[in-house]
């Protein structure tokens, strides 16, 4: 029954009592429309976090609030940095957030034209971010992005293309491991398999379920599709007109949903 | 001297409220009570829509609870599934509570081999050790050999069912939950089955189970649940 989405590492325990990223009564108008409003709620580390909803139901404002590319109306986003203290992000430096949207975290754009340097070798793509945190040697720099190319299974023969000349699958697997190779703790995902080919969205989700089970990340993915919810999250946020209408345990929201919306998005799913 | 209790269920209520359909309110299960015994089995009885099925969901915290408790011993000390937040009932699961569901979720490029460690390197044990231990159940339920490596998609009903109940078994948790795990298997599979269940009784683990086969039942249960009597007032509803 569990089989689909990733269990949360061993890792995660008592021991560990604080959470990664605390987002409180969170609000972002757009003039006097609501883009979204009151969000609450943790992510510890380990956990991946689906937030789910139509077109315009006020997820991806969120997943830019919270990932500090667009400022709140109001409310707090707080992160746990390497010092092990929670950090309200907007009260943070300019440099310090760059920092650590270039090296704790990751953000993965449904269009990787968005999240890759498009003229730039595959390699240079996944190297980047490596010299963004120090590393300066260049033979250790090619063997970690060959190593990693590896990982999201593109053939180490194309480390000098351009993603251009990459399909939109490759292109895609290309920039998980430009996000990953930093060892980030929290990555950001907006609708990821948006677009692919349904059996290119497999082998992706099936890649990225791998991945967030062997390096312990904490995810916090937008997407519409509640099959892709069931396969990634242990934990889903449902969203209508800028609002949490539920939250709670993935299966339980899909097997037992109480909101009357959430009963509607379940219902529709078509059965395989 | 009685053995302890690995859980106890009180006054656990679960109605199901239908926004969709005006607001139709199901009740399926109310006021009931029954413990869990360290190795012993119990079995769920009633007919088919008593609400067998919705009792393992609730303890396995996949079906929201109304009313009432689900009282855990899990890591030492007692919990109550049924107000749990999300992340305490993944970390009982992980630690405490197994379950072996009626058909295998398959996923697409996982191997049947990796499908069965999952749990134990979940609850973390090396990646080695796992696949060993998994390799061992299969072998036990009888599974070609040339079908470990394979995904579980394209895997008969029976396959499917064995590859679920060694994922279920592979862990040391010390309460399984078996929703009619011999229900596709022929006679010499469902006898490892019914030895394997032996052997958690024997390790001191408390089972629960739905088995609609009369023969299996009787080979298993310590004690049957008669679900009949955990039926809603209907004329309140």
């Amino acid at each position: 029954m569990n089989i689909a989405a990733p269990q949360a590492s061993a890792l995660q325990d008592d021991s560990i009592e604080q959470p990664l990223l605390s987002v409180r009564s969170l609000t972002r108008y757009y003039g006097t429309r609501i883009g979204c409003a009151d969000i609450s709620f943790d992510i510890w580390p380990g956990e991946v976090l689906a937030i789910v909803g139509e077109s315009g139901s006020g997820k991806t404002t969120l997943l830019n609030c919270i990932s500090t590319r667009l400022p709140p109306t109001s409310g707090t986003v707080s992160y746990s940095m390497r010092d092990g203290v929670l950090h309200d992000l907007f009260k943070l430096r300019e440099a310090d957030r760059r920092f650590l949207l270039r090296t704790d975290w990751g953000f993965v754009h449904q269009n990787p034209a968005d999240g890759l340097r498009m003229a730039a070798s595959a390699g240079a793509n996944v190297g980047e971010r490596l010299m963004a945190v120090g590393d300066r040697h260049y033979g250790h720099i090619r063997e970690t992005a060959i190593d990693w190319l590896d990982r999201v299974e593109i053939d180490a023969g194309r480390i000098d293309d351009q993603p251009r000349a990459f399909s939109g699958g490759m292109r895609q697997r290309l920039q998980i491991a430009r996000n990953l190779v930093t060892a980030p703790r929290l990555v950001f995902m907006d609708e990821p398999t948006g677009g692919l080919d349904v059996s290119v969205q497999a082998r992706l989700l099936d890649l990225l379920r791998g991945l967030v089970n062997d390096l312990g990340l904490a995810v916090i993915i937008v997407t519409h599709d509640l099959a892709v919810a069931r396969l990634l999250s242990h934990r889903m946020i449902v969203m209508k007109d800028g609002r949490v209408v539920e939250q709670g345990l993935t299966d339980r929201l899909l097997d037992d949903p109480q909101a009357p919306y959430t009963q509607l998005l379940v219902s529709s799913i078509l059965q395989g | 001297m009685s053995k302890p209790h690995a859980l106890i269920v009180s006054g656990l209520a679960k109605s199901f409220t239908m926004h969709l359909r005006g607001d139709i309110e199901l009740p399926v299960i109310s006021g009931a009570d029954f413990v869990l015994t360290c190795g012993q089995c119990a079995v769920l009885g009633g007919p088919s829509g008593a609400g067998k099925s919705s009792i393992l969901k609730m303890l396995y915290g996949n079906y929201a609870v109304n009313a009432g408790s689900i009282v855990v011993r899990h890591r030492g000390r007692e919990t109550d599934l049924a107000g749990a937040e999300p992340r305490k009932i993944l970390e009982i699961r992980r630690e405490t509570i197994g379950y072996v569901s009626q058909f295998l979720r398959v996923m697409p490029r996982v191997s049947a081999l990796d499908v069965v460690a999952e749990p134990l390197v979940f609850s973390g044990a090396g990646r080695e050790e796992a696949a060993r231990r998994a390799a061992g159940l299969l072998q036990r339920l009888n599974l070609p050999e040339r079908l470990w490596a394979l995904p579980p998609a394209t895997f008969s009903g029976g396959e499917q069912q064995r590859i679920n109940i060694a994922r279920g078994f592979i862990t040391d948790h010390s309460i399984l939950l078996l929703d009619e795990p011999t229900a596709s298997l022929d006679a010499a599979n469902r006898a490892v089955v019914l030895q394997m269940i032996a052997e958690k009784k024997a390790a001191g683990v408390a089972l629960l189970g739905i088995f609609h086969d009369a023969d299996v039942r009787d080979a298993v249960a310590d004690t049957i649940i008669d679900v009949t009597g955990f039926a809603p007032d209907r004329r309140a509803a």
